[in-house]
């Protein structure tokens, strides 16, 4: 099966230097720096936890971005599966020695740090149908018996994500694996026919969600059902960024943040602090450098040989590109409030961890785009 | 096993960059529907949602202005102000109310059953409501609490100022306070922007008259608040404005004195300075303590001041309603002579009762007075004398010389307790009581019974009018305009004796409005009640202060609660072996000095028994001291006057 290749290079070292893409490199170190603005910000304009630690994880895992990127595409390939497997067992872990906190199971203790494996599962499952529709032929594509495995792999952990339960993360684990199997020349019958399966389990689901979920999204579709309960995020996210205005409340001054009308200011609603000090020029300005580093991104697929770099550039920039959409609209009110970090902006190590090796891997791609993987 | 060829790999690689462009460009719509999305918030809604934002972060608390004072004609503070130390709790910012209130129960010494009484009261409210927990806390609580503060999210403690009276001498006339009520809400519209939760508004007397510009100008704390309610910063405080104070014409020292003479007795004084008005003196018994109703009533207390029979709540001196009995034949008289029905020196004989149409009219003295005319009539307040004098003059003209001198309308005005009594005529019984007039009942009338009520503050002006010589006056009892006219008319004519002005003159010079058509008639009236109460054989004669300083004259009288039985008269019945009900309430009006009057007081005693034993020996007292303090009330006037001019 796996033949054994050498993960060596042809490289040397400073051509790998030289051949980065320095607009990705320096539009996700000025999105890190901001981050940690923001992060000081919710620290109330000191270095407390959240900053120090956000910024201690930023370096150690934009250090790790390089040393990913510096390893040949070939190697990320021939991983791909056992990666998936490896995510796929810490995930079944965190199901039986879990740590438990605000009602959910989504972390293993690893004692140097807290991991959240379904945050890696987001790139695993990217890399392992990259892989999968890399290698099958294309008449094989939209054989029956080849959907069984890439439809197993991607229920098997968004099953055990949602049951944590965390069904913003299940969902956008799931976003990223419909992305390849799309990208792959899966056919568009197929995607019509499962959505509308979906939509006929759909009440069939909905007796399987929480209440607390249930009433997200009934919060969702009338914020104003419940001002002081599960309505009140939407509610002071809205207000703290329509208070904003065109230039913000200035550094530091975001009233909604700093007097804790904002709820989970450092994760999900780090935007909506931003966007309330720096207003309607500070939230456009975040969201051309989240457009660059997407488009940057697409265009190493572009460039890159290999159809299993392709799959897996495109497909992690349409991911990356939901990850952003969903929390924004999540904060602005579009959507309902599911749970889903801003990549790099929010507080988290695991989240910061899998984008930092999503990038990385993409970074590879990049450095070794003429090498052909097989 | 799966091994792509290379051509594959071309046709794969091309089917994915056309599925690629499909979602850029979809991502492109996205992209544009976020922009599109900030726009409508941070530009289009930005005024909106600042202003939520603002609503937030603000938070302000209504801060209760101060009372005015009331003070005495001394300045005096007859209501003044004092420290007070509440707790608040706003219901929206507290984590879990019960648990709150169990540590509020700890520290603070809290019943079961106020706290139950609280959390009805905040499910009933808005949660940003507050509500009073503890409306008056000593020091040391107030201290205790401040220590446990951080543990009392919702809790706050304030610290305002709270209505205090010296003592309870003048209780009825300024009233009291307590707090809002919802019907005070929905009747008094000036409320609406000074209402702070707990703030005390005046509810009887001048408290409540004055209300509206003695309650001040409402002044609020506007504070920075994070999501949990607690305040951040201040940033900005108005402390409102203080109330308005009052002078009052009335005289703390004589409010007290006459409080201690009434204790126990259910009556009334009244004290008016004859020229001007000012009332001097206005005081009712019993008497409540006005302090108890700060801080909410007790309600042990107000059920023993609802159950009181001699009616502690009630301002009799205002509200009470009695018939005026014999000190209204001073007016009787007055109007016979006016009305030329009458000369001073007619006389008839009292042979203790005459009959009309064979109903018996008796005279209080059985054996008679004998040969009766004017003065004497008015001496011994000889019924049969008035009965012949009223047949003669008609209940009509009676009462239009009553109403003259004040009798059936209010005297003060603004006092929602103060009534306006009767004066009864031929049209106003066919009114009210749709029947014809009796003569019988001028009879009545005559002698002050039947359906004649009066109020002691009207007699009081009744007899101020007839002691300055007949000239109408304003009572007032807050001291804001001085009109001496009346003082200065009389110092003009002693400097020019031999010049009386006519009427007309009188009316335009000094602004006076003469209640007579003879003055002389005015003087008849005035010796008349000198020798009541002077003169041997007249009804106040044992009474009497001979020092010319203090010498007064005056009427007594007493109102009937139940005609006596033809029995009780041949058996001679005292009043004083009926039954407290039963008795008659004593009266008794009188000016002082007799020579140069200044002052004019009605004294009631509710059933009493007669006028002459139970109202004049008080009268007598109080006259005492307010002609003692005379010179410092002048000296008071003076210097003001002076100042101002």
């Amino acid at each position: 099966m796996l033949q054994p290749r050498s993960i060596q290079s042809k490289l040397g070292i400073r051509d790998k230097i030289l051949s980065l893409d320095y607009v990705l490199v320096v539009a996700i170190l000025v999105l890190g720096i901001i981050s940690m603005f923001a992060m000081y910000s919710t620290d109330g304009g000191e270095f407390k936890y959240h900053t120090n630690s956000h910024i201690l994880r930023f370096f150690v895992f934009f250090g790790m971005f390089f040393i990913v990127s510096f390893i040949s595409i070939r190697f990320w390939h021939e991983t791909s599966y056992i990666a998936y497997v490896v995510i796929f067992l810490l995930l079944l872990g965190v199901k039986y020695f879990g740590l438990t906190s605000s009602g959910s199971k989504r972390w293993l203790d690893l004692y140097f740090m807290n991991l959240q494996p379904s945050e890696l599962m987001k790139v695993g499952l990217i890399l392992f149908l990259a892989k999968y529709y890399h290698r099958i032929s294309i008449e094989s594509i939209n054989s029956f018996r080849y959907l069984i495995l890439p439809v197993t792999v991607l229920i098997a952990p968004i099953i055990l994500v949602a049951t944590q339960p965390d069904l913003g993360t299940s969902i956008l684990i799931a976003a990223g694996g419909i992305v390849v199997a799309w990208l792959a020349g899966v056919r568009a019958k197929f995607f019509v026919f499962s959505g509308l399966s979906m939509i006929a389990l759909l009440p069939i689901a909905i007796s399987f969600l929480k209440p607390y979920q249930k009433s997200r999204i009934l919060t969702f579709l009338n914020p104003e059902r419940d001002p002081l309960g599960a309505g009140y995020q939407i509610i002071q996210s809205k207000i703290a960024i329509g208070s904003g205005g065109l230039f913000g409340k200035g550094f530091l001054n975001g009233s909604q943040s700093y007097l804790d009308y904002l709820p989970e200011k450092h994760t999900d609603f780090i935007f909506t602090l931003f966007s309330e000090e720096f207003g309607f020029f500070g939230s456009l300005f975040i969201l051309l450098l989240y457009a660059l580093i997407i488009s940057r991104i697409v265009k190493i697929g572009n460039i890159t040989r290999s159809n299993f770099g392709k799959l897996y550039c495109y497909s992690f920039a349409t991911a990356f590109f939901l990850y952003v959409v969903v929390n924004m609209m999540m904060v602005l009110g579009l959507l309902p409030i599911v749970g889903s970090p801003l990549p790099i902006m929010s507080y988290g190590g695991s989240s910061m961890m899998a984008m930092m090796l999503g990038l990385g891997i993409a970074m590879s791609c990049k450095i070794y785009k003429d090498v052909p993987v097989n | 096993m799966l091994s792509p060829g290379s051509g594959n790999t071309v046709i794969k690689s091309k089917l994915i960059s056309r599925r690629m462009f499909l979602i850029t460009a979809a991502k492109a719509v996205v992209m544009v529907g976020l922009v599109g999305r900030l726009i409508s918030l941070q530009i289009n809604q930005a005024t909106k949602y600042k202003s939520l934002s603002d609503k937030n972060r603000f938070r302000e608390w209504k801060l209760a202005p101060e009372r005015g004072v009331i003070k005495d004609f001394f300045n005096k503070e007859l209501a003044s102000n004092e420290p007070l130390y509440q707790v608040h709790l706003i219901p929206e910012n507290a984590k879990d109310l019960d648990n709150l209130f169990v540590r509020l129960k700890a520290i603070l010494n809290i019943s079961s059953k106020k706290v139950a009484y609280l959390k009805r009261v905040i499910k009933k409210q808005k949660p940003w409501e507050p509500i009073i927990v503890s409306e008056n806390l000593d020091w040391s609580e107030f201290s205790k609490l401040n220590l446990f503060l951080h543990e009392l999210e919702g809790v706050e403690p304030i610290v305002s100022v709270a209505r205090t009276y010296p003592d309870n001498s003048s209780a009825h006339v300024l009233g009291y306070v307590s707090q809002i009520s919802t019907k005070d809400l929905q009747t008094k519209k000036y409320l609406k922007e000074v209402a702070v939760p707990g703030m005390a508004i005046g509810k009887t007397g001048l408290e409540r008259k004055l209300d509206e510009k003695i309650i001040g100008k409402v002044g609020y704390q506007r504070y920075e608040v994070n999501a949990y309610g607690k305040r951040i910063r201040e940033i900005k405080v108005d402390t409102g404005q203080v109330g308005q104070s009052f002078k009052t014409t009335l005289d703390y020292e004589v409010q007290k004195f006459t409080n201690e003479l009434l204790v126990d007795k259910a009556a009334a004084v009244c004290v008016m300075d004859v020229y001007n008005g000012d009332i001097v003196s206005l005081v009712s018994s019993p008497t409540f303590e006005p302090n108890a109703f700060v801080h909410g009533l007790d309600k042990n207390y107000w059920n023993s001041l609802i159950k009181d029979e001699k009616k502690p709540l009630a301002n009799k001196a205002l509200s009470g309603l009695y018939p005026p009995g014999s000190t209204i034949k001073t007016l009787v008289a007055l109007s016979a002579l006016e009305n030329k029905i009458i000369r001073p020196l007619d006389t008839f004989r009292c042979k203790g009762k005459i009959e009309l149409y064979g109903e018996k009219f008796h005279c209080w003295e059985k054996e008679g007075h004998g040969i009766v005319n004017l003065r004497k009539g008015i001496q011994r307040s000889c019924d049969v004398y008035f009965y012949e004098v009223a047949r003669k003059l008609g209940v009509d003209r009676l009462a239009e010389t009553a109403k003259r001198f004040g009798l059936g309308k209010k005297v003060l005005n603004d006092f929602i307790e103060e009534r306006s009594g009767v004066v009864p005529n031929t049209k106003w019984k066919k009114k009210f009581i749709g029947q014809n007039w009796y003569l019988g009942e001028t009879l009545h009338s005559g002698i002050g019974q039947g359906y004649f009520q009066s109020t002691p503050i009207q007699l009081c002006l009744m007899t101020a009018q007839i002691a300055n010589g007949g000239f109408e006056i304003k009572p007032k009892i807050l001291s804001n305009e001085s009109n001496d006219n009346l003082r200065d008319y009389l110092k003009y004519k002693n400097e020019n004796p031999n010049q009386p002005l006519p009427t007309d003159l009188l009316v335009s010079n000094f602004n006076l409005k003469p209640l007579f058509k003879n003055q002389e008639h005015i003087n008849l009236i005035k010796d008349a009640m000198f020798s009541s109460s002077n003169e041997p054989g007249g009804t106040s004669y044992r009474h009497r202060m001979e020092n010319p300083k203090f010498t007064f004259a005056g009427k007594t009288g007493s109102s009937q609660i139940k005609r006596f039985t033809e029995a009780q008269r041949e058996a001679e019945v005292k009043q004083e072996s009926l039954p407290y009900k039963d008795r008659d309430h004593a009266l008794f009006v009188a000016f002082a000095p007799y020579k140069d009057p200044q002052y004019a007081i009605s004294v009631l005693v509710e059933h009493g028994g007669s006028g002459g034993k139970a109202a004049a020996p008080i009268a007598k007292k109080v006259i005492k001291k307010v002609l003692e303090r005379h010179e410092l009330r002048r000296r008071v006037v003076k210097d003001s006057t002076g100042e101002s001019v």
